[in-house]
């Protein structure tokens, strides 16, 4: 059996007006429905990636094309994760739904906070910025403490904004730290809904402490989108 | 869902075994344990330090997820180790937070 999706590269527009190729997996045999999938940010990426691709996988079985892009500074891409900004990752995100020609997009807890204008679909239990930083700024000050050298939120975020911080692994330059404490998830118009995790029932993946997967999650976000998405098959 | 005994309603909160099964719902989730699993935490049973899976992030979003389903905030001086290292230290943490909420 042959895998159904492959992994392409994209070109994602880069800081200096250039643009540098980075990856995506897409489930492509150039239907007309197409769906941008925007993965969460951080560690929830990683915890959820296997679900965002079940999720696909339904979707293809269903008819609908979906491409879910690396964001430079992540997974496979050789940009710097510490010089990557909210405003690059929204231009990259909106580049890509330009690029796989999406038709709607479905973002995925804080990869709402990327949701580019003018695209119907679906925040998938939206997470906005300032929860996102608490959390990571948390676990520093849980390990700082747990290493005998305990550093305060204060003093983590004024290092965070005025030289960028480490959080949780990960590297976090000085104007994402800053753009992200006030970050909110985009207004949905443009036939934007959310979904809710209670609509989808079962535990929540983010929380588990590792990656998991959930197929009757998967089951129901994929046709909750697929009957949505009928009418541009 | 966990077969707790029934715990005499506290004047100054939700009653003990609500706390009690509402965070050992997290824990289950958290940490993946079946219903069976997590019925079974005792205040012994450890957590930070004692599970390889429930790094700092891990601990972090935990607490989270509380100030989310208890409706309260944990602020940061507040939470020492030994509310992390047991489950009974949570639950103190979580009862101390509801009760003055």
């Amino acid at each position: 059996m042959t895998t159904p999706f492959q992994f392409v590269e994209w070109p994602c527009p880069a800081a200096d007006g250039e643009t540098r190729s980075e990856a995506a997996l897409v489930f492509n045999r150039a239907r007309e429905a197409r769906l941008l999938v925007i993965p969460p940010l951080f560690e929830e990426a990683n915890k959820l990636r296997r679900q965002i691709v079940e999720i696909m996988r339904r979707l293809d079985d269903a008819g609908i094309d979906s491409v879910l892009p690396d964001l430079p500074g992540c997974n496979e891409s050789r940009a710097l994760l510490a010089q990557q900004t909210l405003e690059g990752w929204r231009a990259g995100a909106a580049a890509a739904a330009e690029h796989f020609g999406a038709t709607h997009v479905l973002s995925v807890r804080g990869g709402a906070l990327l949701r580019p204008a003018g695209l119907p679909g679906w925040d998938y239990a939206p997470q906005d910025g300032p929860k996102i930083l608490r959390a990571m700024v948390r676990a520093r000050i849980i390990s700082t403490k747990e290493a005998g050298a305990p550093e305060t939120r204060e003093e983590i975020e004024a290092t965070g904004r005025s030289e960028g911080v480490q959080l949780a692994g990960w590297s976090i330059g000085p104007a994402l730290f800053a753009t992200l404490e006030s970050a909110e998830v985009p207004a949905r118009g443009d036939g934007v809904t959310m979904i809710d995790h209670e609509t989808l029932g079962g535990r929540p993946l983010w929380l588990r402490a590792e990656p998991d997967f959930d197929a009757a999650q998967a089951d129901a976000l994929a046709a909750t989108i697929s009957v949505a998405m009928r009418d541009v098959r | 869902m966990t077969a707790q005994t029934s715990a005499p309603a506290d004047p100054t909160g939700p009653a003990r075994s609500k706390i009690d099964e509402t965070l050992r719902a997290i824990l289950r989730d958290v940490l993946g344990l079946s219903d069976e699993r997590a019925a079974e935490l005792t205040p012994d049973s450890g957590l930070f330090g004692h599970l390889p899976e429930l790094d700092s992030q891990a601990v972090a979003d935990l607490l989270t997820e509380m100030e989310d389903r208890f409706d309260i905030i944990i602020e940061d001086d507040e939470v020492d180790g030994d509310h992390l290292e047991t489950y009974g230290g949570l639950l103190a943490l979580a009862e101390a937070k509801t009760a003055s909420n």
